[in-house]
């Protein structure tokens, strides 16, 4: 976001970019929302890193290609894909059938469980109808999270949803969150990790039904570049029989 | 009612977004978003009658504070005075202690108070100017009646100066129902809350807008045909006669 | 001095990301308000229903709502667009709508709404024989225009504008929300990292304060310069 607006308000027209469609595949740019620790975030001196922007880059480096990282809201990241701001989006993105509709995506590159996490002070039961009746609950909203919470507490508990994980811990802070259902690590990494305050999970870690929580998280495209779904697909499979992938997945998950 | 719900449940059965479920989510938005405004206007007409008052005093330490307050509310965005009175009390050393805590945890009361401390300093700037166009006559015959200045204020400054902020104050009453969209940010599922989580669960961006805009170009309609009926009742003898 | 933990620079950006936005969206509110002011009052009947109805629809819903609508739903629309070209013809064209875009038009749209209705009051408040003196002198449509109906037309239109201005520039804040880093969006992720709430956002107000005087001030003087050879009422 530099002062170039004006310039770009200028070439709106001139980025009408005509061209043929080419079959090769090209260098590319890849759609993340930030923070979502350890996934992506940034570094104190602004540097994109975490587990996807890693895995990316080898990706990336696998295939032989360029991949430059933009970073995007959650709320208009498929809308930035299809309009062409990038051409992938590697952002902790489930795969599930709504998506599916309006993505094509990769083959699953990990498969995190999502859990509810609370303040150490609060009591709560294993998450039911009851143990949650009339509690505030956080999500962060358009996640396979925010659907599952909406359609199995919605109406015994109030959820609040939030644009970013971030909004969601500090109202978590303030004491505004009873409790917060988010993908495990990034719980673990801002909530549990973060000694800003005392946390706890609580419960199970949830995986199913998987018409909620999918198969894990995929690389998600335009439908009609199934070239270049192909190429990553190649890629991490690549990585994953070469050792490079468990290393990634030490570096931010320790080793299991 | 059951038949109702029948009926409705098969009009909608072939729409995947605006089921039940999501209509509901409008249903309640348009409650929170009208309690909103309702309880904002009103509180603030309260607080902008005195202070509309004192604006005009001769005694500087009465009149400028409440121009300040109304310069500072009025001359900020709406938005960051939210940002400022949500995430600021958080901030206040042991307030989640206190009693307050009970009523400021619920997003909806920081709302209410930027909203409410919004819509007065407008209010304010209204009335006053109203309250300064009052005839000079009106005001010297009540002298001449020998009205004291709280009687005068009652009897004929305030009477006559709300009919002529009324239409002013339609438009104010507009604005705040617009201006009240930006709950959403601070997690109230008013109107728009709806909106943006519709569009996020299905993307669907036309039908999500497209639908709460229509409700709130209903809304204001509504105001709008209500401040004329009452211009019409409080205003006919502004009117020029019909002959 | 007030810490601002390194945000200081990000801060100023994000003041000058508010101006551009302000001043760019009010160059096409005042383009769209003198179309729509001028559809308004012609005499062609199709014209001045569009007029009525844009503003009628831009007055009735709220900024962010329209803001959401275009910044949203226009990427959509225009991504269906070029997919058809696509798919039918192979034509690829890429049309990428930015937040400051989608901010301009917005709030160009928004404003050109209320700018149509001020300028419309100001051209009718021109004295018709002014115009009329014009033609017997044997000027063209182009220059009484020019010559007689816009600079009196502003005399009668600049407090509104002012206005106006005072009102799009509050609005700008809007584009935070959908993801523009002006300097709301950027006071606010500063809060939420540094957990001072006050010092970020009142620094914003403030910044708010002092373009409002300053403009206050600048249209003062314009005011002034329109008024030559008139003499204010008491």
């Amino acid at each position: 976001m530099k002062m170039n607006h004006l310039l770009s308000l200028g070439v709106i027209g001139a980025t009408l970019v005509a061209g043929t469609a080419s079959a090769e595949v090209r260098d590319i740019r890849i759609g993340v929302d930030v923070p979502y620790e350890p996934m992506e975030f940034r570094t104190p001196e602004g540097e994109l890193t975490g587990f996807d922007i890693e895995l990316g880059n080898a990706l990336c480096a696998e295939i032989g290609i360029q991949c430059e990282w933009v970073v995007q809201g959650w709320d208009g990241i498929i809308p930035g894909l299809q309009a062409r701001k990038y051409d992938a989006i590697m952002s902790s993105m489930t795969i599930n059938e709504q998506r599916r509709e309006q993505v094509l995506f990769s083959d699953p590159y990990i498969t995190p469980p999502s859990a509810w996490f609370a303040p150490g002070d609060v009591e709560i039961g294993t998450p039911s109808d009851e143990t949650l009746e009339g509690l505030t609950l956080g999500v962060q909203r358009g996640t396979l999270q925010d659907n599952y919470v909406t359609d199995m507490y919605g109406d015994v508990a109030d959820v609040n949803r939030y644009a970013t994980a971030d909004d969601m811990v500090l109202d978590m802070d303030s004491g505004r969150l009873d409790a917060a259902f988010l993908d495990f690590p990034i719980g673990k990494s801002t909530l549990l990790e973060s000694g800003a305050g005392n946390y706890k999970v609580v419960g199970e870690k949830i995986t199913e039904p998987k018409e909620y929580f999918g198969v894990g998280f995929g690389i998600a495209f335009r439908q009609r570049d199934k070239e270049l779904a192909a190429a990553f697909n190649e890629a991490l499979a690549t990585l994953k029989a070469d050792g490079t992938y468990d290393e990634i997945h030490a570096t931010y998950f320790g080793v299991e | 009612m059951d038949a109702l719900m029948t009926w409705l449940e098969a009009r909608l059965a072939d729409n995947s977004i605006f089921t039940l479920q999501t209509l509901g989510y409008y249903g309640e938005g348009l409650v929170t978003t009208v309690q909103l405004v309702f309880l904002s206007l009103i509180i603030g007409l309260v607080l902008a009658v005195p202070l509309a008052i004192g604006r005009g005093s001769t005694h500087r330490w009465v009149s400028l504070p409440i121009f300040l307050y109304c310069y500072v509310f009025r001359g900020t965005p709406l938005l960051v005075q939210l940002y400022l009175i949500y995430y600021g009390v958080v901030f206040v050393e042991g307030i989640q202690e206190t009693w307050l805590w009970v009523i400021l945890e619920e997003p909806f009361v920081p709302a209410l108070i930027a909203f409410t401390l919004n819509t007065a300093a407008y209010t304010t700037e209204i009335f006053r100017g109203a309250i300064k166009s009052t005839d000079r006559g009106e005001i010297e015959a009540a002298r001449a009646y020998g009205m004291s200045k709280g009687l005068m204020l009652r009897r004929i400054v305030l009477p006559s100066a709300f009919r002529r902020a009324l239409p002013a104050y339609g438009n104010e009453v507009i604005f705040m129902l617009h201006a009240s969209a930006i709950a959403s940010v601070v997690t109230i599922m008013d109107l728009t809350g709806a909106a943006r989580f519709v569009y996020a669960r299905f993307y669907a961006p036309f039908d999500a807008f497209l639908f709460v805009a229509a409700i709130y170009l209903c809304l204001t309609f509504a105001i709008l045909y209500l401040f004329r009926y009452l211009e019409r009742r409080l205003l006919a003898h502004l009117r020029p006669a019909s002959g | 001095m007030i810490d601002l933990h390194g945000y200081g620079p990000r801060l100023f950006e994000g003041a000058m990301i508010t101006i551009q936005l302000g001043v760019l969206s009010l160059a096409l509110a005042i383009v769209l308000g003198l179309v729509t002011a001028s559809a308004k009052m012609s005499r062609s009947w199709v014209a001045h229903r569009i007029g009525t109805l844009y503003t009628t629809i831009i007055r009735g819903v709220p900024d962010l709502v329209l803001m959401m609508l275009l910044f949203f739903g226009g990427q959509i629309g225009i991504n269906q667009i070029t997919d058809a070209l696509y798919n039918h013809f192979g034509i690829d064209i890429f049309i990428n709508v930015n937040e400051f875009v989608a901010g301009v038009i917005t709030i160009g749209l928004i404003f050109g709404a209320y700018m149509g209705e001020t300028f419309r009051g100001a051209f009718m408040a021109v004295d018709s024989g002014q115009i009329e003196a014009g033609r017997a002198y044997g000027m063209n449509h182009w220059l009484v225009f020019r010559r007689i109906r816009f600079p009196q037309m502003m005399r009668h239109a600049i407090p509104g504008l002012s206005n106006n201005w005072m009102v799009l520039l509050k609005t700008t804040a809007l584009v935070s929300v959908i993801g523009l880093s002006d300097m709301v969006r950027v006071a606010a992720e500063a809060s939420k990292a540094t957990r001072e709430p006050f010092t970020f956002m009142i620094i914003v107000a403030a910044i708010y304060l002092l373009i409002a005087s300053v403009s206050e001030w600048g249209f003062a003087r314009l005011q002034k310069r329109y008024n030559v050879g008139y003499r204010e009422a008491d």
